[in-house]
């Protein structure tokens, strides 16, 4: 509370709450609000007086719970009172229809599944009477959709209606909000949304209204490609509303403007170009907000012709900024506009080293090493600029001291770390190498942060061998004999550093200079030994190769390297046994030596890659020599000392001299160009580059240099997909669910109700349910219509009657953690039928009839629990309204049936797409589809559902059924699928195959088709669950590229997925009760929501268990 | 979404804190002095909308503010809201209290947090705009209030709370509390 921990009277809070006075309880509330979050403990005990305040008589009971349960509603109360808070959301009171409809979003966040079920009712609150409660539910709706929008593509028409008809300028924005996200979903939206925009930018006199139309409109006409007639017309009119809003005296008004500027700029650079005067002054605007929005518009605007001129204007900001922040934000923007897309604009890159060598003379900016980045970047990937840039970089080395003579410009030194480095590596082209090495090696040094120190010392050898180099032909070697002098006079001081790094490279340095300097008194020549120490060029690595990297074929990072130790034991045992230990031995090694050339090729991938990051290291590759004739040093300009300016280090050249420099050049350009007009020669440049858009013929301006800029290195086939970089914590990322799809039974909301006895009608009530239940399943086979009917007939009256007494309460926690064996034996029980072990049931014959047509059977079930929807908790007139309706039904549901089976018949095979309209259902909700194909992997390419069946052939053998589906647009092909092998199963493979290798796919995919493949594994034990991990490999091919890709997955063999159908007549049933081999177990299950005989159906289905049935009828 | 309403005055002195997302108390702490000195070194003539506040949202979250007299208003919103429909509702939200406490001053905020809290939950509720109507704000305020009145109030609290907050030992109780034009004045703003 105001910042101070309360959370020592949490339990006073919790008492206050439950006050029965609204004075107290409204006081209680707040408190909780404002202290209790998802981590409080108390706040569990809070459910019940929510829920009971939720229902309470006073509207305003109700309203200051849903107000506190706002602030800290956490999963578990989300869970346990949506349902409630639903009913309130058809309350008659619209203040609290409003609160109710605000609180299911942060409903929705922590509880996802309530999302679905509450969505329709949600949808109505768009047209509800009450304007408030409208808003909210729009409010809501917005929220979601902005984070899914495509979910909500469906409303589209209903917002429009809602955009056109309402008045209140709240619902508006956000409407048009909405519109803003769902456009770039729907270019046809866009189109439509156009012309009432427009109107309401010409009409309305609001300026938030008018100032979200236009951001709309703009995310409009991004969306939509091009092509349209007035498009342009669109554009100027929002450019135009847009500038008169920036040239307000609201400063408010003129930053939104800006804003706004700034997203048409990216797809319409040229129309904001125009008003380039009016963002260059609004640079000038004393507010720093404004300042800021206007540079980030800068950086669309500029291009070769104006860069220099904008650079240089902003260089006057950065001299008069007083902010370090903005003075900061100035740096940053500076590089942003030059680095942009390659250095695209850039056309002398002399002037841009000393805008850089200009920008060290910051005072207290945090970002030094931006600078040294670019530094570095311009030197390695411009290779025409790298003498220039060295010798800029020496000054800096020589000048060092007025960098960090002051430790608040601490910031600034990272400079020097660039500055060592360039003048190290690129040491040939240095004009007095041994100056700058005695730089490098001042004492000064010694207080730099320890990474430049051990930059200094690596570098300061590098110098050391070129100087070697340098001096190594000439008769006395006075030179290089004083070199070494120094470096041995110098080091010790970095040898003493706290640093390990510097430590390290000193002493490894030091030793190295104390034995060339002994060989260099024996006259022995050893400039190319020690320069071949730092021979090898680096080349610049684009920032996301490493990501790039594609994983080798068949690299399992999850798999063992060696067996898990309890297989593994098992398996020594044996040798051990035989007590031949010579024997062993070799096994043991050739093993290991397998396995280490795995782990090895592995390293040494892993190993390349940090080589190849880590711009110290330098490749030992002989063919990347590094070439040592100098291009010269002619283009260094004659430096103009300037004295008058205090700060300038003497020696600098100033980037102004370029502008005009620049100018003067660019004359001379043109005039050559009129001579020779036809060879134009533009120079390459890297791949990322884009076409020009400015708007003057950029073509004509030839940078000063030749320029070649090194592409960044890529590795070999790297992965053309961008990882998307979305935060898997988002909770957002849960909501993301299809609205439009029918609701489910499972995904009712959990309904507080009392609970009753479970499951206590009598056995009779039992037997009659289950007799219409595979009566139905004869009828499939046999059709006898008729008597079925009477028989649904009866089951719908009993059915009516359990319903009334059943409990509905959904405990989600016991139906997940119970194991579905649970339900097994309650069912084993029940039936009195025996699938006491699994072999029993397992016993193969050919009764695939059977089990197509319980197959049938199920699937025809499963919704009647439709029945059971939350609303029930409402009344009983519902119930009966209900009856009537279900009356109606079953007159339809006969002219159905018929058809229905055949229906089924021919589908019970297929599974996966099954999704037949049932009669027992009302109409509105169509059936989900049941099937035994469970998800086995997914990612954006394909989708694998698979299903495990026993073999009537062959015991010891079970079938995988995968389907493969195709979900990218690409076509898929070599798919191989492999799995690791247990003990216990194995996939069969073909003769001659290795026990590691992969199966063939036997087809290829075409985008969007699916087909199915079926793999046979052997298995030893059936009473055994396993757990199988596996790798498909496929390759990907598109138009463009090809890439290989793969997916892991899980293949899961339950000890039920074994089972096979197997009919039971009469007299072996009769035995098998004689023989005392049954075992019966019991074991309650609450919380289950379904019919007994759709619950009986659905464990038959996905268990193979018809035979269980079958043999009962028989009795 | 809005992520947190923040009423601070010119010294830094939270009046109202609400934040629509935990956390922690320091951290709160933290978010509170940042923003004020985020919002204090601004002129009053420049535009209302702040980016970068660093420990709350990031760059999606920008900060709306308004000055009154001793008070700043400061909301922490995300990219879904309008900012000025925002701007707008930090006005009609003062407007409401000043109608509430007639011509109300940094004073009601500080004897009358409860109240004040209660004004803004119904205007804002976790985190999204409940209600943009004046008059319908201060009839469901008023309605309660009336409640209140007729259950006999916090006065007819039970004598043992009573003596048990007099007996407390506050360390720190304001002695004299001397501001010196604390009355917000309101200025009539057009709407929008």
């Amino acid at each position: 509370m105001l910042g101070y921990d309360v959370s020592w009277a949490a339990f006073n809070i919790v008492e206050v709450m439950s006050s029965s006075k609204f004075t107290y309880k409204r006081i209680g509330y707040l408190a909780a609000s404002q202290c209790f979050h998802e981590g409080t403990d108390v706040i569990m005990l809070t459910t019940n007086q929510i829920r009971k305040d939720l229902s309470s008589p006073n509207q305003y009971d109700t309203g200051v719970a849903l107000t506190g349960l706002s602030c800290f509603v956490t999963p578990d109360l989300a869970r346990d009172l949506a349902n409630d808070i639903m009913t309130l959301m058809s309350h008659t009171k619209p203040y609290i229809r409003k609160k109710a409809v605000l609180i299911m979003y942060k409903v929705f966040l922590k509880y996802p599944e309530s999302l679905r079920p509450a969505f329709p009712r949600l949808k109505e609150k768009l047209e509800d009477p009450d304007p408030g409660v409208q808003s909210a539910a729009v409010n809501v709706i917005c929220e979601l959709a902005r984070r899914n929008p495509k979910n909500y593509l469906s409303l589209a028409p209903l917002f429009f209606k809602l955009m056109t008809s309402s008045t209140n300028n709240w619902v508006l924005i956000k409407i048009i909000k909405l519109f803003g996200a769902l456009t770039p979903l729907e270019p046809r939206l866009g189109k439509k949304l156009i012309e009432p925009l427009t109107n309401l930018i010409h009409s309305t006199s609001a300026m938030s209204l008018l100032y979200e139309c236009v951001n709309t409109v703009i995310a409009v006409l991004i969306s939509l490609s091009s092509g349209m007639p007035n498009h342009s017309a669109s554009i100027q009119l929002c450019v135009q509303k847009l500038r008169i809003l920036i040239e307000d005296s609201d400063q408010n008004l003129k930053y939104l403007g800006l804003l706004a500027m700034s997203k048409i700029l990216k797809t319409h650079p040229k129309s904001v170009q125009s008003h380039k005067d009016l963002i260059l002054q609004c640079l000038d605007d004393k507010d720093e907000s404004i300042r800021l929005r206007a540079l980030d518009l800068l950086y669309g605007m500029v291009s070769k012709k104006n860069l220099m001129e904008i650079v240089k204007k902003l260089m006057l900001h950065v001299d008069k900024a007083e902010g370090t922040t903005y003075r900061d934000e100035l740096l940053t923007k500076i590089i942003d506009i030059c680095s942009q897309s390659n250095y695209q604009y850039i056309t002398n890159f002399e002037w841009y080293i000393s805008i850089l060598v200009e920008l060290t003379r910051l005072e207290g900016t945090r970002h030094g090493h931006l600078i040294a980045s670019q530094m570095l970047d311009v030197a390695i990937r411009v290779k025409a600029i790298r003498g220039f840039a060295v010798a800029q970089m020496a000054t800096l080395l020589d000048n060092a001291h007025l960098l960090t003579g002051n430790t608040q410009r601490n910031g600034i030194c990272e400079v020097l770390y660039a500055a060592a480095w360039i003048c190290g590596e690129f040491s040939e082209h240095l004009e007095d190498p041994m100056q700058t090495l005695e730089a490098m090696l001042r004492p000064k040094v010694a207080t730099l942060p320890g990474h430049i120190q051990a930059v200094y010392v690596q570098n300061a050898a590098k110098l050391f061998a070129t100087v070697l180099q340098k001096h190594e032909g000439e008769t006395d070697s006075q030179v290089a004999q004083e070199t070494s002098q120094l470096l041995i006079e110098r080091l010790p001081l970095f040898v003493q550093s706290a640093n390990l790094e510097v430590q390290e490279r000193a002493s490894c340095i030091i030793q190295l200079v104390k034995y060339i300097q002994k060989l260099q008194q024996k006259n022995v020549e050893v400039a190319d030994e020690v320069t071949a120490l730092f021979a090898g060029e680096l080349n610049p690595v684009a920032p996301k190769a490493q990501k790039k990297v594609p994983i080798p074929e068949g690299l399992d990072l999850d798999a063992w390297i060696n067996e898990p130790p309890s297989e593994s034991e098992s398996e020594d045992e044996k040798p051990k046994s035989k007590a031949v230990f010579a024997k062993e031995e070799p096994k043991h090694s050739r093993r290991h030596t397998e396995v280490d050339e795995k782990e090895l090729a592995r390293r040494r991938e892993v190993r390349k890659q940090e080589q190849a990051n880590n711009p110290f290291y330098i490749k030992a590759s002989p063919s990347s020599q590094k070439v040592f004739d100098a291009p010269g040093v002619e283009h260094i300009p004659v430096v103009q000392i300037d004295l008058s300016v205090p700060l300038k280090v003497p020696g600098m050249p100033m980037s102004d001299q370029y502008v005009k420099l620049e100018e003067e050049r660019r004359q001379k350009d043109k005039a050559d160009k009129k001579k020779k007009d036809k060879k134009k020669k533009r120079e390459k440049r890297g791949k990322g580059r884009k076409a020009d858009s400015g708007p003057e013929s950029e073509e004509d301006i030839t940078p000063a240099q030749q320029v070649d800029i090194v592409t960044e290195e890529m590795p070999e086939n790297a992965l053309p997909s961008d990882d998307d970089d979305k935060d898997p914590n988002d909770p957002h990322k849960a909501l993301d669910i299809d609205l439009d799809k029918p609701l489910a039974d499972s995904e009712k909301l959990p309904v507080r109700t009392h609970r009753p006895e479970v499951l206590k009608s009598p056995a009779e009530d039992r037997e009659n349910e289950s007799i219409p239940q595979e009566s139905k399943k004869k009828s499939s086979k046999e059709k006898k219509e008729k008597k079925k009917d009477k028989e649904k007939d009866r089951k719908r009256s009993k059915e009516e009657k359990k319903k009334k007494k059943k409990h509905k309460e959904v405990e989600e926690e016991l139906m997940e953690s119970q194991p579905e064996e649970a339900v097994q034996s309650e069912d084993t029980k029940e039936m009195a039928v025996p699938p006491t072990s699994a072999e029993e049931v397992t016993a193969p014959s050919s009764t695939a009839a059977v089990d197509t047509s319980s197959a049938a059977a199920a699937e025809s079930e499963p919704d009647e629990p439709k029945d059971t929807e939350p609303e029930d908790t409402k009344s009983s007139k519902h119930k009966k309204k209900k009856q009537k309706k279900e009356k109606e039904e079953k007159e339809k549901k006969k002219k159905k049936r018929h058809h229905h089976h055949h229906h089924h018949r021919h589908h019970s095979d297929g599974g996966g797409e099954d999704s037949v309209q049932n009669g027992t259902v009302e109409d509105e909700e169509p059936l989900p589809p049941m099937s035994n194909y469970s998800l086995l992997a997914e990612n954006s390419y394909i989708k694998m559902v698979y299903d495990i069946q026993g073999n009537h052939q062959d015991e010891s053998k079970v079938v995988v059924s995968v389907i493969f589906e195709n979900k990218s647009d690409s076509f898929l092909k070599s798919m191989e699928f492999n799995v690791l092998d247990s003990l216990n199963s194995k996939l069969q493979r073909p003769d001659g195959a290795g026990p590691h290798d992969g199966l063939t796919v036997p087809f290829q995919l075409p985008p969007g088709v699916s087909n199915e493949a079926r793999f046979v594994f052997t298995v030893q034990s059936i009473v055994m669950p396993q757990k199988l991990k596996g790798t498909l490999t496929f390759i990907v091919k598109s138009e463009e590229s090809s890439t290989h890709e793969k997916l892991d997955f899980k293949l899961h063999f339950t000890c039920t997925s074994y089972l096979i159908t197997t009919p039971c007549y009469s007299d072996a049933y009769a035995k098998l009760l004689e023989s005392g081999d049954l075992k019966g177990s019991s074991l309650r299950l609450e919380g289950v929501n379904m019919p007994f005989h759709h619950l009986l159906a659905r464990i038959c289905f996905h268990h193979h268990f018809s035979g269980a049935l079958t043999s009962q009828r028989s009795l | 979404m809005i992520k947190a309403i923040l009423i601070f005055n010119n010294h830094g002195k939270p009046r109202l804190i609400r934040f629509y997302q935990y956390f922690a108390e320091d951290m709160q702490q933290q978010i509170i002095r940042e923003t004020f000195h985020l919002v204090s070194k601004r002129d009053d003539n420049v535009c209302n909308f702040l980016e970068g506040g660093s420990l709350i949202g990031g760059s999606d979250y920008k900060l709306i503010y308004r000055h009154y007299a001793t008070l700043y208003f400061v909301f922490c919103v995300d990219s879904s809201e309008s900012e000025l429909g925002i701007l707008d509702l930090i006005q009609v939200f003062v407007e409401t209290l000043d109608k509430c406490f007639e011509n109300v001053c940094e004073l009601d905020l500080i004897f009358h947090m409860d109240k004040v809290h209660y004004i803004l939950q119904e205007v804002v509720m976790g985190g999204m705009v409940l209600e943009t109507n004046m008059n319908e704000i201060v009839g469901q305020v008023e309605l309660q209030n009336r409640m209140e009145k007729s259950e006999g109030g916090l006065s007819a609290a039970p004598a043992r709370a009573v003596s048990a907050v007099k007996n407390m030992n506050l360390p720190e109780i304001p002695r004299n509390i001397n501001i010196g034009d604390i009355n917000i004045k309101v200025p009539s703003l057009s709407p929008f």
